[in-house]
């Protein structure tokens, strides 16, 4: 029988609902989220690489996004909103007590699948978890904290809700996260909302020009409107940072990367489904720059930059070719790192409406407010007829701090009045969003007679594709980096960014210093051996301490990498004896053991980037906490609460958290460089602190007394044990409808560098070291890491939940770099040729928290996220080479790569045979 | 309730209850039509919401989906899933299968991929060939003018080409009696653990009678722009003692069949030298299990 068309009948979550003219060969994904408004099942890739869609039918885990609605019909289709019918169900309360749920993306598919797992094995291990879970990404958690809470799912215990700083409580935000409520940029749907979507280039350089597009229009019943960049009110140009400002929001006549946007299409929601192949653009495609050689002899991409040279940066002190020329032991080599894609879950999504003369943009972001000035630009809009709402951000990573559909869907909005939305798709995303910046590098780094370091050398070549974007941090926080976290006295370091025709490249978690690192780190374990010391001990013997000048000539106080190298000492001990133990035996699989050790400034180097925190009483007696760091999956929601409560002396679950939204809340920057427990941190502290002074003083009470808030009545319980109330209902209120408020805004004091790179680029350092644990199957090149142990120091910790997450999710970045991740323009468009760590690949991982107290951090607390992956690539690279002697000179270690490197050791290993005889 | 559609998706899917239904409309639907069974390469390949163009849906035919024992061996239906295979009771010469399905994407895609899917996509690296070419599978096809059966070898033509004629569906996979005997195994080689398109692989199918190989059936995927026997190999391990399998197995007698390209998973140098290896761990498995019947 024809099935076309005909009103299909599904039972969801018990639920019997019809839907009518359905095409039966329509997504059920589509269906689900689209016609029932279910958007708890995420849409990751609609390829069924990334199983954020999972549903179960009838009791099998499937991807939603690969079942033909028909297929359902008769059938039990369960998705996550099903598993609270009766409430938060033990499962999704594990996912919160255990930290499992991160940005919250993958968390619905994760939930969906472990129920499946659940429903047969009640009590599962963790290997069956892993196996039940295998077919859902998850870029944030490295997967620990979601095994651990299934595995923990009978387990009723409630999550902490409430504590000071220094407690594990649940994410305050997590809620909504693991109940599949939780609103993110594809989620919100305004009434009336016209579709929209790009034309982009299918070249990586090219000319193009339009044909006939009323005509094109008027054969495409469901495209209403063309737009291109004619349309554009404002200045078709932006850029993070203003003086490199570069990147069309849409090309105007030459496309210089593979997925520029050239144009959108807005119509119908019927336009998802047309076919848009015959869009009238002509394409002249040219010759394309793919490479770094290529960039500085090729035609220039921007006239102004010559030999397509964007920026670069030094640092440099004392006499380094002296330095390297008289050291006892000097070792030097080179590597080629790849371009990585960010491959959060979530492509980017948002919608755009006007309300009144403002026009309103919900959308995923990192960075609200410089979203609002860069849009409003584009548009020809002042920047307060432009209010970013942010919606939650599927992960973020570093490339949702830069425009992508904002001014798209904005420009929609603007010129029809009409709201508009826009999904990209999985290839989309990954074509036209930044990446990692590849590097080209080499080094030469040398030691005294005892091993201590004496002098370096470093220069890196940096591929920052068609557009600035973040190129100019990168080269600069390179050599600020390059030296690890150790003390030498003689150093030169240069980076460079280039422009050729591959993707932007911009931030990814570390800004370059992952790449360099990996170099540095791996180097100084052929030093070590060179001065035959053991790798941990030649690192502790040349790292900083307090008082140490850095290579910027920043002295540096509150520094915590002794403590992290001390606390690995036992473990490193164990490992090393456990790796020769178990290479006793003979067989192709020989086990390694590396540390790396990694610094990180937090905050934007050398320049102003300043948080604001505004915090509040109302009549009602509730505490508002407007907090406009974003929270990527990072935890800022929870922290910054955590420190503002603290300083004001009321517990986290008095505050209610506003924003972020440019029209609510006040700028805390962008959730980028490890700022915002420091940056935004310290604002909050400086606010709660405000406010509680305005409260002593309403209350004549004295510092140390005990606030406590009972209904509309705040009391004042000085030490003596004398009571003092509040009648807040009884207050005037202020312009925000506060009966007492604090305002107050914190940046981070630093100093220029000047053309030598010295200065005080930053307030506040975080540290830490890790060690990779690995088997290296020497026939076939494959890399197993067993376990990591991180030793982190984060001065203060404020929540150890929450920094375990960072950790493990970082280092399933730095391992996914290490061994699998390279993003090949035009060839890696999807998440099965572009592999990121499954929750098979995640080794065990053991997290030593430290706290060597920060003189200016929040409680004496340093930034974390970025640091995590740092030391991760290069452990993982000395342990590779620990184990089977191969050195790596391009990342990522691929089998093949491997192998390679493993014949090379053959190859010198019979040289010198044949040269000894 | 929204109403979000797209034109041309309306008219054109089909999902018929019986073969006979099916062969009909898919003789009148001209040669953009396509066979929908598992969905889970032709969801991939299109960016709409919708699957677009004709669609032949296949899998409400019960008949196709069962997983039998005959007269003349074992008959696997065309839309049986990969989890189908994996629960099926079968003899320990499709262990190799097995291992295969279970490594297929993901659960989710084991729950929806089917069997003839897979061999229809004809992927270098589908991962259930290897496994079928060692039990000397078939494929049975039907079309207007009946049915018609083809060794897989002659079915797989080459990268995403197969001789499925304009008009036919596949209805079922087909393994001989004889060739149902001895032990399997697979082996995958990924640069991760799950959900990963294979670098190469291979299966293996031993008989052992009295401590020597009776029958050996060899097989590497992915290294060859169609997966491939290798007759050579096999050669050299009939008659021979089993404990010898793993050392008559060098590189030069298994390489000479294989022809890799370099691609982003691997380099072609990189295929030659880890299939043998993968082979030999494959044979590897089954040796301890050796006088299987």
């Amino acid at each position: 029988m024809n099935r076309a068309p005909h009103i299909l009948t599904l039972v969801v979550n018990g639920q019997p609902h019809a839907i009518p003219d359905c095409p039966p060969g329509r997504r059920l994904s589509e269906i689900l989220r689209g016609d029932l408004g279910l958007t708890g099942t995420k849409s990751g890739c609609d390829a069924g690489d990334c199983g954020a869609c999972t549903v179960l039918l009838d009791d099998a885990p499937v991807c939603a996004c690969l079942t033909p609605a028909i297929r359902a019909e008769g059938a039990r289709v369960e998705t996550v909103e099903g598993l609270s019918a009766a409430g938060m169900s033990k499962l999704q309360t594990a996912f919160l007590r255990h930290g499992a749920a991160q940005c919250g993306i993958c968390t619905p598919g994760m939930l969906v699948a472990a129920e499946a797992l659940l429903r047969r094995v009640p009590q599962p291990t963790p290997a069956e978890v892993e196996d039940a879970l295998s077919g859902v990404l998850c870029r944030c958690t490295g997967y620990a904290k979601i095994i651990a809470a299934v595995c923990d799912a009978g387990g009723g215990k409630a999550p902490l809700a409430t504590g000071t700083v220094g407690a594990p409580i649940a994410r305050l935000d997590g809620g909504p996260k693991v109940l599949g409520t939780e609103i993110f940029g594809a989620d919100q749907v305004p009434e009336g909302a016209l579709t929209t979507r790009a034309i982009r280039a299918p070249h990586p350089h090219a000319g193009f020009a339009f044909g006939d597009l009323a005509a094109w229009l008027a054969g495409h019943p469901s495209a209403r409107h063309v737009f291109t960049a004619a349309d554009l009110p404002g200045e078709n140009r932006f850029g993070v940072i203003p003086a490199f400002a570069d990147q069309p929001a849409l090309a105007e006549t030459t496309a210089r990367f593979q997925g520029e946007a050239v144009a959108v299409v807005a119509g119908s929601a019927a336009l998802a489904d047309a076919d848009l192949s015959d869009f009238p653009v002509e394409w002249t495609p040219l010759a394309p720059i793919t490479d770094l050689d290529a960039a500085r002899t090729g035609d220039r991409l921007h006239p102004e930059r010559l030999g397509n040279a964007l920026i670069a940066g030094l640092v440099t002190c004392g006499q380094v070719e002296q330095a390297l020329a008289a050291a006892v032991h000097r070792v030097s080599g080179h590597l080629t790192t790849s371009h990585v894609e960010h491959a959060y879950i979530e492509p980017e999504a948002g919608a755009a409406w006007l309300e009144g003369e403002t026009l309103v943009i919900q959308a995923c972001t990192q960075a609200p407010h410089m979203d609002r000035e860069e849009t409003a630009k584009i548009l020809g809009l002042p920047p307060n007829r432009v209010r970013i709402i942010p919606a939650a951000a599927g992960g973020g990573f570093g490339s949702k701090l830069d425009l992508s559909l904002q001014p798209l869907i904005g420009l929609v909005a603007l010129k029809t009045g009409q709201p508009a939305r826009m999904v990209y798709t999985r290839a989309e995303s990954m074509a036209s969003t930044t990446k990692r910046h590849p590097g080209t590098m080499s080094a030469e780094i040398g030691a005294d007679a005892e091993g201590r370091l004496v002098g370096m050398r470093f220069e890196g070549d940096f591929d920052t594709g068609a557009y600035a974007s973040w190129g100019p941090t990168v080269a600069v926080r390179v050599p600020v980096h390059a030296s690890g976290p150790y003390k030498i006295p003689a150093y030169h370091a240069r980076a460079e960014a280039l422009h050729t025709h591959n993707p932007p490249a911009g931030a990814f978690r570390g800004f370059g210093v992952p790449q360099a690192a990996a170099l540095q780190e791996t180097l100084l374990d052929e030093l070590a051996a060179a001065s035959g010391l053991d790798p941990l001990e030649f690192r502790l013997k040349n790292a900083l301490r307090d008082g140490d000048r850095t290579v910027c000539g920043q002295e540096l106080y509150g520094v915590g990498i002794r403590a992290c190298l001390d606390a690995l000492r036992d473990p490193w001990a164990k490992a090393l004896a456990a790796a020769e133990e178990a290479n006793i035996g003979p067989g192709p699989r020989r086990r390694g053991v590396g540390i790396a050790s990694c610094w990180y400034g937090c905050g934007n180097t050398a320049l102003p980037n300043p948080s604001t925190i505004r915090i509040g009483v109302t009549p009602q007696g509730r505490v508002r906490l407007h907090q406009g760091a974003i929270d990527i999956g990072q935890g800022s929601n929870t922290v910054i609460a955590q420190i503002a409560a603290e300083a004001l002396g009321l517990p986290v679950g008095c505050l209610d958290l506003v924003g972020p939204d440019t029209a609510l809340t006040p700028d805390c920057g962008k959730t980028s460089a490890s700022r915002q427990t420091v940056v935004t941190g310290n604002a909050a502290l400086a606010a709660g602190r405000a406010l509680r002074a305005q409260i002593l003083r309403h209350a004549n009470a004295g510092e140390g007394a005990e606030l406590s808030l009972t209904g509309a009545v705040l009391r004042i319980e000085a030490p003596s044990g004398e009571v003092r109330e509040i009648d807040l209902a009884a207050l005037p209120r202020d312009p925000h409808g506060f009966v007492l408020c604090a305002e107050e805004t914190w940046d981070p004091p630093t100093q220029a560098l000047d053309a030598q790179g010295q200065g005080a680029p930053y307030a506040v350092y975080g540290y830490g070291a890790q060690i990779a644990e690995l088997e290296v199957d020497t026939a076939l090149g494959t890399t197993r890491v067993r376990r990591i142990t991180a030793a982190h120091d984060l001065g203060r910790v404020i929540n150890p939940v929450l920094a375990e997450g960072q950790i493990e999710g970082g280092i399933a970045q730095g391992l996914g770099m290490a061994l699998m991740e390279e993003y090949v323009p035009g060839r890696t468009a999807n998440l099965h040729d572009y592999l990121i760590p499954t929750i098979g690949d995640m080794p065990e991982i053991r997290s030593i928290l430290l706290e060597v107290p920060d003189p200016i951090g929040p409680y004496g607390a340093k930034g974390l996220g970025e640091h995590v992956l740092i030391p991760t690539a290069p452990a993982i690279l000395n342990a590779i080479r620990h184990a089977t002697g191969a050195r790596i000179t391009r990342l990522p270690a691929l089998p093949h790569r491997v192998l390679a490197a493993l014949a090379e050791v053959d190859r010198a290993a019979r040289k010198g045979e044949t040269a000894s005889r | 309730m929204r109403r979000c559609r797209g034109n041309e998706t309306l008219v054109s899917y089909h999902r018929p209850e019986t073969l006979k239904d099916a062969l009909d409309w898919l003789a009148g639907a001209g040669e953009r039509a396509r066979i929908a069974a598992g969905c889970t390469d032709l969801f991939p390949a299109t960016e709409r919401p919708s699957l677009p163009g004709p669609i032949l849906d296949i899998t409400a035919i019960p008949e196709l989906r069962e997983i039998t024992r005959t007269a003349q061996g074992w008959r696997f239906g065309a839309t049986a899933t990969w989890t189908d295979l994996v629960r099926a009771d079968l003899p320990p010469a499709f262990d190799g299968l097995k291992a295969a399905a279970r490594e297929v994407g993901s659960i989710q895609i084991q729950n929806a991929g089917t069997l003839a899917g897979n061999l229809c996509n004809a992927s270098p690296a589908a991962d259930g060939v290897p496994g079928w070419l060692t039990l000397d599978a078939m494929v049975e096809l039907a079309g207007a003018e009946g049915r018609r059966t083809l060794p897989l070898t002659a079915f797989l033509t080459g990268p995403r080409q197969t001789a499925l004629a304009p008009g036919e569906i596949m209805t079922a996979i087909t393994v001989p009696e004889a060739s149902a005997s001895g032990q399997g195994a697979f082996v995958k080689l990924g640069a991760r653990s799950y959900l990963v398109i294979s670098i190469a692989m291979a299966a293996v199918r031993l008989r052992v009678e009295a401590g020597q190989i009776a029958e050996a059936a060899l097989s590497i995927g992915a290294c060859s722009a169609v997966a491939c026997r290798l007759p050579v190999a096999e050669a050299r391990l009939l008659g021979q003692p089993v404990e010898a399998a793993v050392r008559l197995l060098a590189d030069e007698v298994i390489a000479g069949d294989l022809s890799p390209i370099s691609d982003v998973r691997g380099d072609a140098a990189y295929r030659l030298a880890a299939a043998p290896e993968l082979l030999r761990r494959a044979v590897a498995k089954v040796i301890p299990l050796r006088e299987v019947a």
